[in-house]
């Protein structure tokens, strides 16, 4: 049980990461190894196959499933226009004559004669996959995408909604533990990511809305807050794909909750430059978290030193993330080997955490996470 | 490895020194079973991450963590650098079998199709269920939805592999085929991997076969198997099933991270999770001819298994458990629901923010009592929401023809009834971190009472550290040295509970008892309307309960008639439930806390300030 800590959230001013960019299925990819990209510029290129639209024809013209054949107009992997006949029965008289058109432009995917359908196949749609980050094209997936490497400063967020966008950062509020009122929330934020302190409000939200702002990012909100803005009660912690009007960043978690000051200092250091965030969460198998990338132009991805964590030491900075000390940071002050019993009586194993007061409490350590860089 | 899952190899050995792993979605465990004289005993366990994702990508990694932590504990040296020494070699070198489980990356995901909804629809979902999958969408001609949403849908759902059923045996083939000309149009692409074809399994009218085959043997990799319901009143579902198990280690296994390298490791076909827990849960209930609900509370799924006259089902909440889909959890339930179960009150907003920090922070744990009370509230709706579930799919057969007598005349049944009848229950087996980990065992047992409200005479357990999975896959190769190791290391033994249908008001009198304990001691009482009590009885020890209701209250045999049953003890006791069913909490806050704290006090719940 060497590690019985929550991996933490990494916070740092200079890293390298890798973010592979892969398409749904099978395309072109459009750059080569070694290529310098941009966040908004297409990488890869697929053809999404159109939506496909069944009709029954051997009910639409009253005939058995085996003769549609013989009223078809259109064959097998034809086009054909939207309202153009697709299939006509020859009556004796004219009155009675019954066409059927296509109610889509596309193609005749199949015919068959078991069940009398025709299925029409709309155009396929193109896909075309953005970098996402700034970086270097370091390997390429064929026909299915590339992995690009990004020198950058990072800051991982704990929960997220809405997928990726751009934009320059701007500090909105002084200090990490102000709320982001909606009377922070100016025009000239308009296509930016916002930065707020501990507390996103409803109403906050609203504006940022209303101005246009590309992402929030904040300590904390509340889950009845979210529930508004979603429309549902969300269940399980997938997201990425959420339309809210921007993307929103939570550093901290759900409550009023400061955000931590080494996140708030990195976000200050770089207001003005501009970063890529991905509000996509996933928390099972396979953790996603959310994201903010700010990429650093001209410098030597090769150059920097990756640590390897090899577990919890004296010394780490720590949040804690359960009550009754949600949100507190501290560092921890020891680490007692044996399981001690806590209030709920069970046996864990423990650690003892010093906030910056001096104060010091003694925490399952399942129930802290590292703030990991450097 | 090279037997199929659907014909467990042959081993002609002798089995004394076995390593077993469950591969988990985030924790290997390992346990050492060894035959101590004439039995099998679990002996040491071990865990590590799981080490399916990134930076490891090679579940075997985590494996060979978990049993090096056994190595440590035991002192038996069991690897030789990356591989397991089989067999045995002397007394502390080697193991003779390495067998594995695996619900790593997500489980085994299904959509099936059928027919008719709630006839082959149903009935792949339970063949489906019954092999370990977790079901993502049931399809079915009279579903609905749209022909052009049917397609869009499983389009846009990435299943490991489809179960096509539709139609008997010599029936209209049109809807089947329909069906596969739905999902030939959809191109539906596997989870894992672009590389290779979707595995398929049609075990639908047989007079179809030649169709499907010709519309979806290019786009699939198609295996035909026997109809799942060659006639309307009989279900086949184990070809179905051994075809789902062999594809799973033949096509989807193979395609995550490792696998390969693990099947070659085990001396037995990997089985998913929940299919080996089905197997012992079984076969026990089949060894002991007892009627059984099992339950596996995890943090992201709750899984139910039941046998009822030898019909076996299994149902899976997917979005049932008590981290991952906490907040699930209370969506479903409601707040209301979950509320009734906290002793003390707490404003909406500061419950709701914490459910949800527990989401996004699945692995901590309740450090303080409330946090902890408030999470057995939670385990007790999802307990409950998981069981309406499986209400629903352990069913007989619907839409099958029954023969009615004169006697019929005033009581028509459907078909289709829920096999699950609580007053035949005899035995529940709790599982999961909740359940096996609570600090105190009665709160164990009281979560799955107020859950599961069984009626009569029941007998409580939990599976002391989650190693049913191993069981599992072990009794397919040495049924004694599994149903050993399940008798004596894994379950743990609550004790009863009684409790009669039936209400009256808080403080009127619902029974008289009588206890005939093991050393002659008798307790006489009077069991009241609202009262919980709870006798000391210990695990091995009977006691012989008497019940003499009043005429408006029935403990099994009907209204007012007086039972005299044998009760078996267990860690916690006998429990006498006098809160009447359906159990009812009060509506008047104050009077509800007050209510829960009456009965958490009579039981010894949670410690005392």
């Amino acid at each position: 049980m060497a590690h019985s800590y929550t991996p933490g959230l990494t916070v740092t001013d200079s890293t390298v990461i890798r973010r592979r960019r892969m398409l749904p299925l099978s395309g072109t990819v459009l750059v080569k190894a070694g290529d310098l990209v941009q966040s908004n510029q297409p990488v890869a290129r697929a053809e999404l196959p159109g939506k496909v639209y069944p009709l029954n024809l051997a009910n639409q013209l009253g005939v058995a499933p085996d003769e549609i054949n013989d009223y078809l107009i259109k064959k097998g992997g034809d086009s054909i226009q939207k309202d153009e006949v697709l299939a006509e029965n020859k009556p004796l008289i004219k009155w009675f004559k019954t066409e059927i058109r296509s109610p889509v432009t596309g193609t005749v995917e199949s015919i068959s004669t078991v069940t009398g359908q025709v299925l029409l196949r709309e155009p396929p749609r193109v896909l075309e996959l953005l970098g996402y980050v700034d970086g270097t094209v370091v390997e390429v997936h064929p026909h299915q995408g590339v992995t690009i490497e990004c020198l950058c400063s990072m800051v991982q967020g704990i929960f997220g909604i809405g997928g990726e966008t751009y934009g320059e950062i701007v500090l909105a509020v002084a200090s990490p533990d102000e709320a982001l009122t909606p009377a922070h929330v100016k025009p000239e934020m308009k296509g930016k990511i916002v930065v707020g302190g501990s507390f996103l409000p409803a109403d906050t939200m609203a504006k940022a809305k209303e101005v246009g702002v590309a992402g929030l990012v904040v300590g904390g909100i509340h889950d009845k807050d979210l529930r508004a803005l979603l429309g549902y009660d969300l269940g399980v912690a997938i997201t990425g794909a959420e339309q809210v009007g921007f993307t929103l960043i939570l550093t901290e978690g759900f409550g009023t909750i400061p955000m931590a000051q080494k996140t708030f200092a990195l976000l200050t250091a770089h207001a003005g430059a501009k970063a890529s965030i991905s509000g996509a969460t996933q928390i099972r198998a396979g953790v996603i978290r959310p994201e903010i990338i700010i990429p650093q132009l001209g410098a030597q991805a090769g150059m920097i030193h990756q640590p390897q964590r090899a577990g919890i030491r004296l010394g780490d900075p720590v949040r804690i993330i359960r009550d009754p000390l949600f949100g507190k940071i501290g560092e921890v002050s020891a680490l007692p080997p044996d399981l001690q019993k806590i209030p709920t009586e069970s046996e864990v194993r423990v650690l003892e955490v010093r906030f910056p007061d001096g104060q010091v409490a003694v925490i399952p350590r399942t129930n802290i996470e590292v703030i990991e860089g450097t | 490895m090279t037997s199929t899952a659907s014909s467990p190899p042959t081993i002609d050995r002798p089995l004394n020194v076995i390593v077993a792993t469950d591969c988990g979605s985030t924790t290997t465990k390992a346990i050492l079973i060894e035959k101590v004289g004439d039995e099998y005993r679990q002996t040491y366990r071990g865990e590590a991450p799981t080490t399916v994702e990134a930076p490891f990508e090679d579940v075997t990694r985590g494996v060979l963590n978990a049993i090096a932590e056994i190595e440590e504990l035991s002192g038996r040296k069991i690897l030789d650098g990356d591989k397991i020494i089989t067999p045995c070699q002397d007394a502390k070198t080697g193991v003779d079998i390495y067998i594995s489980t695996s619900s790593a990356g997500g489980g085994l995901q299904m959509m099936v199709t059928g027919v008719v909804q709630n006839m082959t629809g149903e009935s792949a979902q339970r063949a489906a269920l019954g092999a370990g999958a977790i079901v993502i969408d049931v399809l079915a001609s009279n579903d609905g939805r749209l022909p052009h949403e049917k397609i869009e849908r499983i389009r846009t759902m990435r299943p490991d592999m489809i179960l096509m059923s539709g139609g008997t045996d010599g029936g209209a083939v049109t809807h089947v085929v329909e069906m596969a000309e739905y999902i030939a149009a959809a191109e539906p692409r596997p989870r894992f991997g672009a590389t290779y074809k979707l595995p398929l399994i049609y075990a639908g009218n047989k007079d179809a076969q030649g169709q499907v085959n010709k519309i979806l043997g290019e786009k699939s990799a198609l295996v035909v198997t026997d109809n799942i319901r060659p006639v309307l009143e009989r279900e086949n579902l184990s070809p179905a099933r051994n075809k789902i198990h062999d594809l799973f280690l033949e096509h989807v296994m193979q395609q995550a991270p490792g696998y390969k390298k693990l099947i070659e490791m085990a001396g037995a076909p990997i089985m998913p999770t929940p299919a080996a827990v089905g197997v012992i849960m079984e076969t026990i209930a089949k060894r002991e001819h007892l009627n059984l609900i099992g339950v596996d509370i995890g943090g992201a799924t709750t899984d139910v298994f039941s046998v009822f006259e030898g019909v076996f089902n299994r149902t899976v909440s997917a979005n049932l458990g008590m981290s991952y889909s906490i907040s699930n959890v209370l969506a479903e339930a409601g707040l209301a629901n979950i509320m009734r179960w906290v002793p003390f009150t707490i404003d909406e907003q500061t419950l709701r923010n914490r459910i949800k920090n527990k989401m996004i922070r699945p692995t901590t744990i309740p450090q303080t009592l409330d946090e902890l009370q408030i999470e057995h509230a939670i385990s007790r709706e999802a307990l409950r929401l998981a069981l309406i579930h499986h209400k629903s799919l352990a069913t007989g057969l619907k839409g099958v023809q029954q023969e009615r007598t004169i006697s019929d005349v005033f009581e028509q049944h459907k078909s289709g009834q829920t096999l699950i009848d609580m007053l035949k229950l005899d035995l529940i087996v709790g599982s999961g971190g909740i359940l096996s980990h609570a600090p105190r065992r009665i709160q164990s047992m009281l979560m799955m009472v107020d859950a599961y409200e069984p009626l009569g005479f029941t007998r409580l357990s939990v599976d002391s550290i989650f190693m049913m999975p191993h069981l599992g896959v072990l009794s397919t190769i040495d049924e004694k040295a599994a149903t050993d190791v399940f008798v004596r290391d894994c379950m743990v033994y609550l004790g009863a509970c009684v409790a009669p249908i039936g209400q009256g008001k808080d403080g009127e009198r619902c029974a008289d008892y009588e206890i005939a304990f093991p050393d002659g001691k008798t307790a006489v009482d009077q069991l009241k309307f609202g009262d919980l009590r709870l006798y000391p009885l210990e695990l091995g020890k009977k006691a012989t309960v008497t019940v003499r209701p009043i005429k408006s209250v029935n403990f099994g045999a009907g209204a007012g008639v007086a039972v005299t049953r044998e009760v078996q003890g267990g860690v916690v006791g006998l429990m006498l439930d006098g809160r009447g069913r359906p159990l009812q909490l009060p509506a008047d806050q104050q009077a509800r806390i007050a209510a829960l704290t009456k009965w958490f006090t009579a039981v010894g719940l949670y410690p005392t300030a």
